[in-house]
């Protein structure tokens, strides 16, 4: 008896131990969070300083009279993101569906499997392949509608980023697809309704705020991708005025100039553009909580 | 045995899992505007029994049914399985309602799946009239628009009653309906069911064994995938003619 009350009462300080623990990393890692923010705005600070909010609207860069404004790379990452997700989320759905709902295991796992296996692929990989392939893929296609031929450029960007973001938001889609009650389809099917109309009305209503939160995430992916982008977009720091023009996002021309960056001002700058980055993911990120929120089932 | 107005005949019905015989030649009649309770132990075979009347057997990988099945004597295994479901509606063993749909929408859910559209008096009246036939109408009458996960379990199933009865099924098939209902809402929907044959043939699946003595005309037991034995409910419940059929009976094995 005593020994079982010695026992129960190291067990006591063990859970102690362990939910402290516990609680240390969860509080790390938010302090770290801080902590990227506050060294970003720390870094930033000389250019903050010098150009104020006008960063955020002008676009001359210019490296060698030192103004800056960030607005081309603001741009350029707005239209290549939603670009990328306008042509990707299409077959996202469409392939998910068929994974899903339509496609016999025999089929949908091994479908799947390579599926996550193209998440997998480092993006310099994208981004190589993308030269070797779709850079004259599209040149050709410029030629044949009379664009101008660079093959590079914010096309080409939105296409490789299509393709990278395609496995996160189908996978995802998939998986909340998968989860819609057999019971449900059935109700359906009891009905007299056939299979497209089962999908229509019952199972992609059911899956709607999963499928939302995985293109939203596959829209974080496309903000922040920095290598593919960066090998196919051009990195042309001016306003860009067409989606043939060669251009630059923001990751990209931070990758492109951070080690050249040898005034003060200028290596503040691209911190900056950083920071920026930063806030929009993170808004990004809270309207997608706020999607699943508001369109959650029940 | 022989019934008078059958509204189903099945002849030498088989139906697989892949290469398990779930159901093994089953020939048996189903009266018009009766209630017939197919009963058995766990795993014999009823509720596949049931899903075959409607074709939703089929829907699982690997099923297949082998047989004749008439439907006022045409074999509905010719027939576009569509129609058949539209003839043979069905409630399931947990009320399923459409979460994603209002209580209005769910018991339209058989038009609006199929895209059907109907003028909003058609609309409300069917809806009315269904949840009446449901008895449902007094508790809901007022939260129409609301959606329907909100109401007690007890409530679902009879809004999926309802759901099913607004289409004008010639039979309601259902399996376990009260199975995951509390004593009150059981009873209420025994109730229903009782009223409900002078619109709709009813054949219902069930564990229990005073829920078929009361509300049931006529008895089919299952064993092991074969039909054992069906009649009167009456007959089979105080004179089995299987042995088995009074060992179930008497909760030798359940």
């Amino acid at each position: 008896m005593r020994n079982l009350e010695e026992k129960l009462k190291n067990q006591a300080r063990y859970d102690a131990l362990f939910r402290r623990l516990a609680q240390a990393m969860g509080v790390l890692v938010i302090l770290l969070v801080i902590g990227v923010f506050f060294t970003l705005v720390k870094e930033s600070w000389p250019a903050i300083k010098a150009f104020g909010l006008r960063f955020l609207w002008t676009t001359t860069w210019d490296p060698i009279n030192l103004e800056f404004g960030a607005l081309p790379f603001l741009v350029g990452t707005l239209i290549t993101s939603f670009l990328a997700l306008a042509m990707a989320t299409p077959f996202a759905l469409a392939g998910a569906i068929f994974l899903g709902e339509l496609a016999p295991p025999k089929v949908a796992n091994p479908v799947s499997f390579v599926i996550e296996l193209l998440a997998g692929i480092p993006s310099v990989i994208y981004g190589l392949w993308a030269l070797f392939y779709l850079v004259p893929l599209v040149r050709y296609f410029q030629m044949k509608i009379g664009a101008p031929p660079y093959g590079l450029g914010l096309f080409t960007a939105s296409l490789v980023l299509a393709i990278m973001i395609l496995p996160y938001a189908m996978s995802v889609a998939r998986d909340v697809i998968r989860l819609v009650p057999q019971d449900l389809k059935e109700a359906a099917y009891s009905l007299g309704a056939t299979r497209w109309e089962t999908i229509r009305h019952v199972v992609l209503p059911y899956a709607r705020s999963g499928i939302l939160a995985g293109i939203v995430l596959a829209l974080g992916r496309a903000l922040g991708e920095t290598m593919a982008v960066t090998m196919v977009i051009g990195n042309r720091s001016a306003m860009p005025h067409s989606i043939w023009d060669l251009a630059n996002t923001m990751a990209s021309v931070i990758a492109n100039e951070f080690t050249e960056a040898t005034e003060d001002v200028h290596l503040a700058a691209l911190v900056e553009i950083g920071l920026l980055l930063f806030i929009i993911t993170v808004v990004v990120n809270l309207i997608a909580r706020l999607v699943i929120i508001k369109t959650r089932v029940r | 045995m022989k019934v008078p107005y059958p509204i189903f005949r099945t002849e030498d019905l088989c139906a697989y899992y892949g290469d398990f015989m779930a159901i093994k030649h089953v020939t048996v009649s189903i009266p018009e505007h009766q209630v017939t309770a197919v009963m058995g132990p766990s795993g014999c075979g009823k509720t596949t029994f049931i899903r075959c009347l409607n074709r939703l057997h089929e829907l699982l990988p690997g099923a297949r049914i082998t047989g004749k099945i008439y439907l006022r004597d045409e074999d509905i295994l010719e027939l576009d399985p569509i129609i058949v479901r539209r003839r043979v509606g069905m409630v399931f063993q947990r009320p399923n309602p459409f979460p994603t749909m209002t209580i209005y929408e769910n018991v339209l859910a058989g038009y609006k799946l199929l895209g059907i559209r109907l003028k909003r008096e058609e609309a409300d009246r069917i809806v009315e009239d269904a949840l009446r036939k449901a008895a449902l109408w007094d508790e809901v009458k007022d939260v129409l628009h609301r959606r329907g996960t909100f109401l007690s379990g007890g409530q679902q199933q009879r809004l999926c009653i309802a759901r099913a009865l607004a289409v004008n099924p010639e039979v309601l098939l259902m399996d376990e309906p009260t199975s995951a209902l509390d004593p009150k809402a059981t009873l209420q929907i025994e109730n229903l069911i009782v009223e409900l044959k002078n619109t709709v043939t009813i054949v219902i699946v069930t564990h229990n064994m005073p829920q078929a003595g009361r509300i049931s005309d006529y008895t089919a037991f299952f064993y092991m995938g074969e039909l054992i034995e069906f009649g009167p409910t009456a007959e089979v419940f105080t004179n089995p003619k299987d042995p088995r059929t009074e060992e179930y009976l008497t909760g030798k094995f359940s």
